[in-house]
């Protein structure tokens, strides 16, 4: 349930442009041919009573509460499932309509407990509102005879209950399964009275397939399905529309709240992300925003040994200001930089930057988009002009064949993947090409035609053979080429992928998918009317992760597939504000709106704006301000909201060079690993705890707003606002709107927005006086560079081979209930899902090392080694392991190497060559990293002691 | 910074233009990648390093791109 009850209008909207004339209760009501009775009614400002009815979900007609009378029609047919006609004349309030509805109702509630004093629901249940509707005063049947009201309550998910006492069978919770999730997991079982909803093969719903994204708690109209945090609090008192802060989809929510504590986020039904859907982490994850781990008061030390001492918000600023100016006195100007974070606002990420080009009067800034779609905005600016995907999240459902390539959207982009689902579902194709068989290869009701099951590293062998097959076949859009595409770019490119060396059967062996395969998949995709390209990191995260992307935007081009909906290129972004940190400067080599620093006339408009100068020249990327910390080159870092030490390759080299530098300072809502190397904490703020913006892949930039008081006090802008005042560079911001001013004035793609516009809803860049409502689907009628540009995609074989020694691959990715390095998932229920990473590793694999599931295994590679247990499973091929990377112990980066793409230095995370054999003890990292981190957790408790003294 | 690791990350740009069939202009798309993305003390480093201990692992092509970013340094 939620508190927009009132506002549905009972089943969906229809897409149809012809509209129909009738008279509903006497009033005209105009509404598109396909529209529902119900629906008609409801926007003619009527309401007729219903139960098993609601607008996300197709009309079903069970709860007979929705009746009407039509004229020349016999008998009373439910609004839901009958569709207007022109000319219809509708009555929804009649006597005899009247006296069905409190005898439909009365059935329901002679089976119904009758506690709704005491109902977590109380005032926020449908069925209540329905029994006062209809005006049902008595029930005749009493409550003695055969009922439900005994069932027992299932409260195995740690987020809801299912209380089957209060279920009206109404299977709206069965519907949203199927058709908002795309899961499966609920069914009617029985039949008649005996009718009850079923998790799974009658299990509980922690044992099912469910996975618990809350479409069945949102659906249902009753206390059925319940927030555990809604029965614990009680009911919200009111409610903030904002936007989640773990994936790249973006989704709204609003988050409902009692007092200052936010009781539950409900997916927001006007979202254009999500479209009123939401998985486990959105929904449900936020208890971390307030949990017991939260760093509340800045802190300073000289040492890493050194106890925690905390101080004030000044004392902890003047400090670490002190130090970055001695650092730069001692080291020069360029020895301390900065990192912002996809985690944090737009105007946030904005600031970090400014400060750093100002304050430090360096291009020492880097973002962790560094390590995940740095080769995104490379790929896709070379190719077509612009750093960011070309799509809405809505084209998905204009897709005819849909290619997902490195990415495992159920998992990573929960509320996308079920909107690609339902697209399949209407009878979409589907192509994954994936090492790994991800649920999307085979599910329920969905099944992918072609999976081009390939070695880990021959991501451009796969998209070079793909598109040999379509310009050798003649399968290519001649058209669209000559007409949108750089003529002398495309021939060159022409004598390089018609060569046989790039065909199927000459690129089987290096890539392990059959030729036939190869050749099938590529047909479909060029052949249907639109073909969409999804993709994450299992294309950037290789050392040729920009090739991959030049050569995804190559076969979107060679297709046609571009400027329209259903097409194009799309780039799963994997947290919540990535492309709006690489939209904010956050790349050492570039200003805000991907302008490079060489460019004199952007650069004298920040230099006015500013009242600097700006050093022309790149600054350090992350993995060249860590190489120089080694050598004395850099010597501070200002880290927000980031955690290179787990999330970034080589953990060992990462953390030596966080220990070789004098000054780090680390703002964030907990003590990550790279606060355990730092100097000086200031304590971050949570996207419930301060206004801004985030840019989700889709370019959507959307507001996030305030719900509760920063815990430490300061919203993240605001401390940084401090910083650049202690550093001698004066910021004199009093709300982040007045940034996003700024941005506005400074970037061309964002000169229309402002927060007044937001408030109206959330727009998509480029938003300016050529696009002032924002633009869903980019390169409509041209490229921004003017001609689509092909570029040759040689396949490079990674320098990481299998051995003797290292015989088999390591890849990685993330789970469903985790996010990312795991901060804030780990300190959330979803723990109950996922409490430790383990490695996947096939059965042959894993019998001939004498493996077995849950045994613990020693993974070793050329950086290094870590242990973790074992799961066998085939989801995994031969030759390939897998791991996840959510837990700062497991040590998945102490085994990546320091292998990175050429053209962005994204690190290889998907190719390690390891060797897996059964172990009985961690290695030495991990004793050492318990050992430091006991430490740290110390040094911090005794910071908390002495303050109470 | 480490001249090995910076003759890496040469070698590793490098093979990506030498799609290119001229030389030279694969040599000048190298020497514009690493201008546009590189800082410049790294740029100066493995000029340095090259001329300090050769050529080393350095690919033909990376060696080309060096010379040329030598001449501009």
């Amino acid at each position: 349930m939620s508190t927009t009850v009132w506002r549905d209008l009972g089943t969906p909207e229809s897409p149809a442009e012809k509209f129909l004339d009738l008279v509903v209760d006497g009033l005209p009501v105009s509404v598109p041919e396909g529209t529902s009775v119900l629906r008609a009614a409801s926007e003619a400002g009527l309401s007729i009573p219903k139960l098993c009815a609601t607008e996300s979900l197709e009309a079903f007609g069970s709860c007979r509460l929705c009746l009407v009378q039509i004229e020349g029609r016999r008998g009373y047919p439910a609004s839901c499932t009958t569709p207007v006609e022109s000319g219809m004349v509708v009555r929804t309030q009649t006597d005899k309509l009247a006296k069905i509805r409190r005898e439909v109702m009365e059935l329901y509630i002679s089976d119904h407990p009758l506690d709704c004093l005491t109902c977590s629901a109380n005032g926020d249940c449908e069925l209540q509102d329905m029994a006062g509707v209809v005006g049902l005063r008595e029930v005749r049947y009493g409550m003695s005879g055969e009922n439900h009201l005994e069932a027992k309550k299932d409260e195995s998910n740690p987020y809801f209950t299912f209380d089957a006492s209060k279920c009206i069978v109404c299977s709206r919770c069965v519907r949203a399964c199927e058709e908002t999730q795309g899961t499966f997991a609920l069914t009617i079982d029985g039949r008649g009275f005996g009718s009850t909803v079923s998790a799974g093969q009658k299990e509980s719903f922690l044992d099912s397939e469910c996975v618990s994204c809350g479409a069945c708690v949102s659906a249902c109209p009753t206390a059925t399905l319940m927030e555990k945090s809604v029965i614990e609090q009680g009911v919200p008192e009111r409610s903030v529309k904002t936007t989640c802060a773990y994936c790249g989809v973006g989704c709204s929510f609003k988050a409902e709240v009692k007092g200052n504590d936010v009781v539950r986020m409900v997916p927001d039904s006007d979202g254009k992300a999500n479209r009123g859907h939401s998985c486990v982490k959105g929904r449900f994850a936020f208890g971390y925003a307030t949990h017991k781990d939260r760093i509340t008061k800045p802190m300073i030390r000289d040492k890493i040994t050194d106890p925690w001492k905390e101080v004030s918000w000044d004392e902890a600023v003047a400090y670490a200001a002190s130090q970055f100016k001695m650092i730069q006195k001692k080291y020069g100007k360029t020895a301390v930089g900065g990192i912002t974070s996809s985690r944090c606002t737009n105007e946030e990420t904005y600031l970090v930057q400014k400060l750093i080009r100002t304050a430090f009067g360096n291009n020492n800034v880097d973002t962790c988009a560094r390590v995940c779609h740095s080769p995104t905005g490379y790929g896709l600016k070379t190719t077509l002009g612009e750093s960011a995907g070309t799509q809405d999240f809505d084209s998905v459902m204009h897709t005819d064949v849909a290619i997902v390539i490195g990415a495992n959207p159920t998992d990573g982009h929960p509320v996308f993947a079920s909107r690609l689902k339902k697209r399949l579902r209407q009878g979409a194709k589907l192509i994954v090409v994936d090492p790994r068989k991800i649920d999307l290869v085979d599910g329920p009701h969905v099944k992918a035609s072609h999976h081009l099951k390939l070695m880990p590293g021959t991501n451009v062998a796969i998209v070079n053979s793909v598109a040999h097959v379509i310009y050798t076949e003649k399968l290519h859009d001649s058209e669209f080429i000559k007409e949108r595409c750089d003529a002398a770019q495309f021939d060159k490119w022409v004598s390089f992928i018609a060569e046989d060396r790039n065909s199927p059967e000459e690129l089987e062996a290096i890539t392990g998918v059959p030729a036939n395969e190869v050749r099938e998949a590529a047909r479909l995709y060029a052949s249907c009317k639109n073909g969409a390209i999804y993709y994450g990191l299992g294309v950037t995260e290789h050392s040729q992760g920009s090739t991959m992307v030049l050569g995804i935007a190559n076969l979107a081009m060679l297709t046609g597939n571009i400027g329209r909906p259903g097409v194009g290129v799309n780039p799963l972004r994997g947290q919540n504000n990535v492309q709006g940190a690489c939209d904010m400067g956050s790349f050492p080599h570039e200003l805000p709106g991907y302008r490079h620093l060489s460019d004199s006339v952007t650069r004298e408009l920040f230099e006015k704006e500013w009242n600097v100068s700006i050093d022309p020249e790149p600054g350090f990327r992350i993995p060249n301000m860590l190489d120089a910390a080694h050598s004395d080159e850099f010597m501070g870092i200002y880290v927000q909201g980031e955690d290179i030490a787990q999330s970034d390759p080589n953990t060992q080299h990462v953390t030596s060079a966080l220990e070789a530098m004098e000054c780090v300072v680390v703002q964030d809502i907990f003590l990550n690993e790279t606060a355990k190397y730092a100097h000086v904490i200031l304590p971050g703020a949570s996207f419930l705890e301060k206004d801004g913006t985030f840019t989700n892949a889709e370019r959507r930039i959307s507001r996030i707003r305030k719900v509760m008081e920063p815990l430490a006090g300061k919203a993240d802008w605001e401390a940084t606002v401090m910083l650049s005042n202690a550093l001698g560079y004066q910021m004199d911001y009093t709300h982040p709107s007045q940034i996003m001013d700024e941005i506005a004035r400074l970037t061309p793609t964002f000169t229309g927005v402002n927060y007044e516009k937001l408030d109206e809803g959330s727009i998509q860049w480029p938003c300016n006086d050529e696009a002032p409502d924002g633009t869903p689907i980019m390169h409509t009628s041209e490229f921004v560079i003017g001609k689509g540009r092909f570029v040759i995609t040689e396949y490079v074989p990674t320098s990481e081979r299998t051995t003797r020694k290292f015989p088999l691959i390591l890849t990685t990715g993330r789970i469903l209930s985790q996010y990312n390095v795991g901060a804030q998932t780990r300190r959330t229920d979803n723990v109950t899902w996922h409490d430790e990473d383990r490695l996947e590793i096939h059965p042959s694999d894993a019998e001939l090392r004498g493996v077995k599931s849950d045994d613990w295994v020693g993974i070793r590679s050329r950086a290094g080694e870590t242990v973790l247990r074992a799961y066998v499973t085939d989801r995994v091929q031969p030759g390939v392991v897998y791991t996840t990377f959510h837990f700062p112990e497991s040590g998945a980066n102490v085994i990546t190497t320091d292998n990175s793409d050429w053209a962005t230095n994204c690190p290889e995370f998907k190719v390690t060559a390891v060797q897996v054999e059964p172990v009985t003890q961690p290695t030495e990292w991990q004793k050492q990293f318990q050992q430091f981190n006991e430490q740290q957790l110390d040094l911090l408790a005794q910071a908390a002691e002495s303050e109470r003294v | 910074m480490d001249g090995a690791q910076l003759v890496r990350m040469i070698n590793d740009i490098s093979n990506f233009f030498n799609s290119e069939k001229d030389q030279e202009i694969a040599a000048a798309g190298v020497v514009g990648h690493i201008t546009k993305f590189w800082n410049p003390r790294m740029r100066k480093q493995l000029v340095e390093h090259v001329e300090k201990s050769g050529a080393g692992d350095l690919s033909d092509l990376g060696q080309l791109a060096v010379h040329k970013l030598g001449q501009t340094n």
